[in-house]
């Protein structure tokens, strides 16, 4: 992989995150969060779980799933310069 | 031992923990002062920014604010969180890759002007100085409550100790307390969590506790929590009731705020490697993730203890902590149909705000106030919503070690931010303003001197902002995100990911969204408060949101500008291709 190819691939990989962050909290926590109230888990109606629990913990899962992923992207770059070393 | 004795114990215990900190963590170079040797695990720099961002508003207000505004406190704790998703994706790893000391110190490098760099200087003390003066104010009412000392002795004792760890150790001795004040505020936030939810639901997790049914009932908490708000006249507790642009603009004023204030950012200079930084904002969410997914079941189970505890209950009757919150101000009531019982329902119980006590009791013993009394509802109570978090404990009579441990918890959370801003603007001062701009001869010990010297004087003036609070607070805290969201956040963003923008770019942006954002806010929050209504407000933001837009007018500017003028020089393109790689 070369420098611009791992730029690329950071560049894809953050449009892909930044989508579902959009989704969970603007999705699913505001404008969703009306219709999704319909449905229940436990006592808790399905939208105000979201806007007060559900998207902190899709934030975390985010960024985890980002430093798994640029590790990867970076473990193939630096892979890359050592071949042609 | 008493409560006020063991408050005592809890407190000079972790006083103690924390110079001692600071004496084993000195910094003895500019390294180790702006960012602790660049040695910090990821792990313990997780939870020192999570101390540096959960201030004294997060610990002792929050809940407070939740319980009050129900499914739409969701503003809040998307919004403080969501931002570390964007500082993790789009900034900490390249400014870590940077290298360099302060957030300035970025902006200057960047876009090649020292113009620049003063202009982030500038908004940079704005928004921490702002951020200061709220955390004192939590030092002050935790010290007159729990301690019964004058406000005054409190802030000056929580001026000291900062001192003590600020200017002899720097970023070292900071990041090394905060840990520790990480652990001591976190125990001490879901201790009576856990207490408060085993006692109303018997569930042990106050995640799943406040979804949970009553004990011995059938009945959901918040199905009954709906009801208890309906019947007092509110909304139901679990249904929203702002406009959705406005909702939508001010959780994203807050996330792009959160990832662009200076004190968070420079939290990621301090680990040793660029996936560190990736790694240390993922568990610097967990660790705030702990405390704010707490928060708001504190919110629902404070709300229906309060609401159960005094509604209708004989004043001379009610509970010890009413009274001693009434006390010290915080909660009045005025018997409006003179029947001797509290009556809590929806409205202002009187005009102007703040209670205004006359100093003389009422016939039932209450303390009697000058405001007017409201003649449209029947509410008695003025109660402040900061007090939630602290008077729960004593509202669910829990034990009163509980209660000293809420209290060394709420001084830990605000000490710990108000270390982390008071060393970004002593930084930003000795490195960016001296060194960099008007005495670039200064050797490093000098340096290090001046960067002492400017965090001496930046804990004097937060201190007097404790003694001396401005009345504004409240207000200008979503001027610090605003400004946040709409200079420094787009400012950095824009310079990793558009190689093309030049410095006057970059200044024009800045500027058009420090200009922007500042007169939409003074306008309604200063000059014509009687005027800040949805009907007025530019497309339904509320100067909260604002700085959203205000990000926008900075990128437009910016590119705009920069198209219009020359192109960065050869180095500077260089410089942002070498950041942009791990």
């Amino acid at each position: 992989m070369t420098d611009k190819e791992y730029w690329k691939a950071n560049i894809r990989l953050l449009i892909i995150l930044l989508s579902i962050w959009l989704m969970i909290w603007f999705g699913f926590g505001i404008i969703l969060s009306d219709f999704l109230d319909q449905f229940s888990i436990g006592g808790f109606k399905l939208g105000f779980w979201f806007a007060q629990q559900g998207s902190i913990y899709g934030f975390v899962i985010l960024i985890f799933v980002y430093v798994f992923a640029m590790n990867r992207i970076e473990k193939k770059l630096k892979d890359n310069k050592e071949d042609k070393n | 031992m008493s409560a006020q004795a063991l408050t005592y114990l809890f407190v000079g215990l972790s006083f103690m923990l924390y110079i001692s900190i600071a004496i084993w963590s000195r910094a003895e170079s500019t390294n180790d002062f702006y960012v602790a040797g660049k040695g910090v695990n990821p792990v313990a720099n997780g939870m020192a920014t999570a101390a540096d961002w959960m201030s004294a508003s997060s610990f002792i207000s929050m809940a407070g604010l939740i319980s009050f505004l129900g499914k739409d406190g969701a503003v809040y704790l998307m919004g403080w969180t969501g931002g570390y998703v964007l500082l993790a994706l789009l900034l900490a790893p390249y400014l870590r890759k940077f290298g360099q000391y302060t957030v300035p110190d970025f902006i200057g490098t960047r876009y090649y002007s020292k113009t620049a760099r003063l202009v982030a200087v500038l908004c940079l003390i704005f928004i921490s100085f702002t951020y200061v003066a709220g955390q004192m104010r939590g030092v002050g009412i935790v010290f007159s409550r729990f301690l019964e000392v004058e406000i005054n002795i409190g802030v000056i004792i929580g001026m000291i100790v900062v001192f003590f760890y600020a200017v002899l150790g720097g970023m070292k001795g900071i990041t090394y307390t905060q840990v520790a004040q990480y652990c001591v505020m976190i125990f001490a936030y879901l201790v009576p969590a856990i207490f408060i939810s085993i006692l109303i639901t018997g569930n042990p997790v106050p995640q799943l506790g406040f979804g949970d049914t009553l004990v011995n009932s059938s009945t959901y908490l918040l199905d009954k929590l709906d009801q208890l708000s309906i019947d007092l006249g509110f909304n139901a507790y679990t249904e929203s009731t702002k406009s959705n642009i406005d909702i939508f603009c001010i959780t994203a004023a807050l996330m792009f705020g959160t990832a662009g204030l200076p004190h968070v950012i420079v939290r990621f200079f301090t680990v040793p490697k660029v996936s560190d930084a990736r790694k240390s904002a993922g568990y610097a969410l967990i660790c705030i993730a702990i405390l704010y997914t707490t928060a708001p079941a504190v919110a629902a189970f404070s709300r229906v203890n309060f609401i159960e505890s005094i509604q209708e209950k004989s004043y001379l009757d009610s509970p010890d902590w009413f009274k001693n919150w009434e006390n010290i101000g915080l909660i009045a009531w005025k018997d409006k149909n003179e029947d001797g019982l509290i009556n809590y329902s929806v409205g202002k119980a009187f005009e102007e705000g703040r209670p205004d006590f006359l100093g003389s009791r009422g016939s039932q013993g209450e303390r009697e106030i000058k405001n007017p009394i409201t003649k449209d509802n029947d509410n008695e109570v003025y109660i402040d919503q900061d007090i939630m978090v602290l008077a729960n404990p004593e509202i669910a009579k829990l034990p009163a070690w509980v209660m000293a441990l809420v209290a060394a918890g709420g001084l830990a959370a605000a000490l710990s931010t108000a270390a982390g801003l008071l060393l970004v603007i002593s930084s930003s001062i000795s490195h960016d303003l001296l060194k960099k701009t008007f005495m670039p001869k200064i050797n490093e010990k000098q340096e290090l001197f001046y960067a002492r010297c400017s965090a001496a004087i930046a804990i004097f003036i937060a201190g007097l902002f404790g003694i001396y609070p401005p009345g504004f607070v409240a207000q200008v805290v979503a001027f610090a995100f605003g400004l946040a969201a709409s200079t420094i956040f787009p400012a950095i963003f824009l310079g990793i990911f558009f190689k093309r923008l030049n410095k006057e770019g970059a200044i024009f942006g800045m500027l058009g969204g420090l200009l922007f954002t500042s007169s939409y806010i003074i306008f309604f929050k200063f000059i014509s408060p009687e005027l800040n209504n949805p009907e007025n407000w530019l497309f339904g933001i509320s100067p909260e949101g604002i700085g959203f837009l205000g990000m926008f007018v900075n990128f437009m500017m910016a590119v705009f500008v920069s198209a219009l003028t020359a192109k960065p020089p050869i180095e500077v393109e260089q410089m942002v291709d070498k950041i942009r790689l791990p």
